[in-house]
């Protein structure tokens, strides 16, 4: 087979609608990015899913383990006062 | 990746290892999901990749049928829809391709698996689309069989999987609908229409049945994929859910379906029905069905053809910078988990 080399893999991300973030949806292969971008609106949005996608080479991503046991996240597990829960207010003062 | 090797997903010692398993059955056990760059029993990784890919074979496979009536659809309006319906099952493919690459494979080594029919997609492909009420059937019948299985496998244990089986289920329900209203339609009509709904139906009922496995007694890997949260129900339950959801659907189209052992079971609260035939079912699968041969010829073909595209993309790209790095990427467990969801 001639086409030895194979299209470079790309994540999509699309925003649903104006005001909310872009969300990753999936992977796909592409040979540079203007088609990824053609690739991703033929894929992931057949149906109105997005206003807006953003496409970028998975080889470009920088990563964490996605262990949720990963020490990266251990410093705001232990941080339960970032929370507002963590606060007791009580019920009768309003509007918090 | 700190203790797992890569290349074989073992733990360098066996205490590691043990410990790696451990935590992994705990995944599992709590319901949670298992993401790509996990820890995973190389058992667990294979049954998924063979599943995955397989689903994804059918989704591609699956376009031929119906595709065969495109430029026969009797209207405007139904062609548009057909197209829409195949160009969705080109979508399923794409979607379970990107899962199933995120285990090891790449997209062409997937390729290259299914043309050398080493790796097999669903049975029901293999049998033809012989007249135009079998889009309409396809829709109901093979399309319901399919959602009948996917359902419950947006909840299977790994991530990615599940994820592509929520996109496809959002769409599939136009799938079944477009085909049950197809059929209304044809019913509606002549004699003659419809009489070509109930051969049809006749002809895809006991196929649509066998799209669920072989019965579980004679499944020996339903359990353990079972138990690694991969399948969620055995193969005679989903039948039977099919069966139970079809049989007023059958009712209110007016057709018969073609099982005289069909009927009622006021103690079991489902229905009683009779098994298709199975030794028909592992010749098909053995590549001995009426269209296997035809089914992967064409998509030889239609990957062949299409090579000049691929390449002159590539070509185009290396022209104007794009790619500056080699394009033979190697996955190296590198998957779509890494850039998580946002919520
Ligand atoms: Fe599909
Ligand atoms: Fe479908």
């Amino acid at each position: 087979m001639s086409d030895r080399r194979e299209w470079p893999l790309y994540e999509v991300f699309v925003r649903g609608k104006r005001g909310l973030n872009h969300v990753h949806v999936g992977s796909l292969h592409a040979p540079d990015d203007d088609m990824a971008i053609r690739h991703a609106r033929d894929v992931y949005t057949r149906r109105n899913e997005g206003v807006s996608i953003w496409v970028v080479r998975s080889a470009d991503i920088t990563a964490s383990s996605p262990d949720e046991k990963d020490p990266l996240f251990a410093p705001s597990g232990d941080k339960v006062y970032r929370h507002p829960t963590f606060y007791d207010i009580p019920d009768n003062v309003p509007h918090m | 990746m700190p203790t797992t090797d890569t290349e074989t997903g073992m733990a360098p010692d066996p205490t590691a290892e043990r410990a790696l398993l451990e935590q992994f059955d705990a995944i599992v056990e709590r319901n949670d999901r298992v993401e790509p760059r996990d820890w995973m029993p190389e058992g667990y990784r294979k049954t998924l990749i063979r599943q995955v890919a397989q689903h994804a074979h059918s989704e591609i496979i699956g376009m031929q049928p119906e595709g065969n009536w495109i430029s026969r659809a009797p209207s405007l309006r139904r062609k548009a829809i057909l197209l829409a319906k195949v160009q969705d099952e080109a979508g399923h493919g794409l979607y379970l391709y990107s899962a199933t690459e995120t285990l090891g494979p790449s997209r062409q080594e997937l390729t290259e698996m299914l043309l050398a029919g080493k790796q097999k997609y669903s049975s029901i492909f293999n049998y033809p689309t012989l007249s135009y009420a079998d889009v309409g059937t396809i829709g109901w019948l093979v399309d319901g069989a399919a959602i009948c299985n996917q359902v419950p496998l947006c909840r299977t244990s790994y991530g990615p999987y599940g994820r592509a089986m929520i996109r496809v289920c959002k769409e599939e329900s136009f799938h079944q609908r477009q085909g049950y209203e197809l059929l209304m339609t044809m019913m509606q009509g002549t004699d003659e229409q419809r009489a070509m709904v109930q051969e049809s139906v006749n002809r895809f009922w006991w196929p649509a049945l066998m799209m669920f496995g072989p019965p579980d007694d004679e499944s020996p890997n339903t359990a353990q994929s079972m138990a690694w949260g991969i399948k969620r129900n055995t193969n005679d339950d989903l039948r039977q859910r099919f069966v139970d959801m079809s049989v007023p659907q059958a009712e209110a189209l007016g057709v018969t379906l073609p099982d005289p052992e069909l009927r009622w079971n006021e103690e079991r609260g489902h229905h009683d029905f009779g098994q298709p035939d199975w030794d028909e079912f592992m010749q098909v699968v053995k590549g001995n069905g009426p269209c296997n041969a035809q089914r992967l010829a064409h998509r030889r073909r239609a990957h062949e053809d299409g090579a000049w595209v691929r390449e002159a993309a590539l070509a185009f790209a290396d022209k104007s910078g794009g790619l500056d790095t080699p394009a033979l990427v190697p996955r190296e467990g590198y998957s779509t988990s890494e850039t998580e969801e946002v919520r």
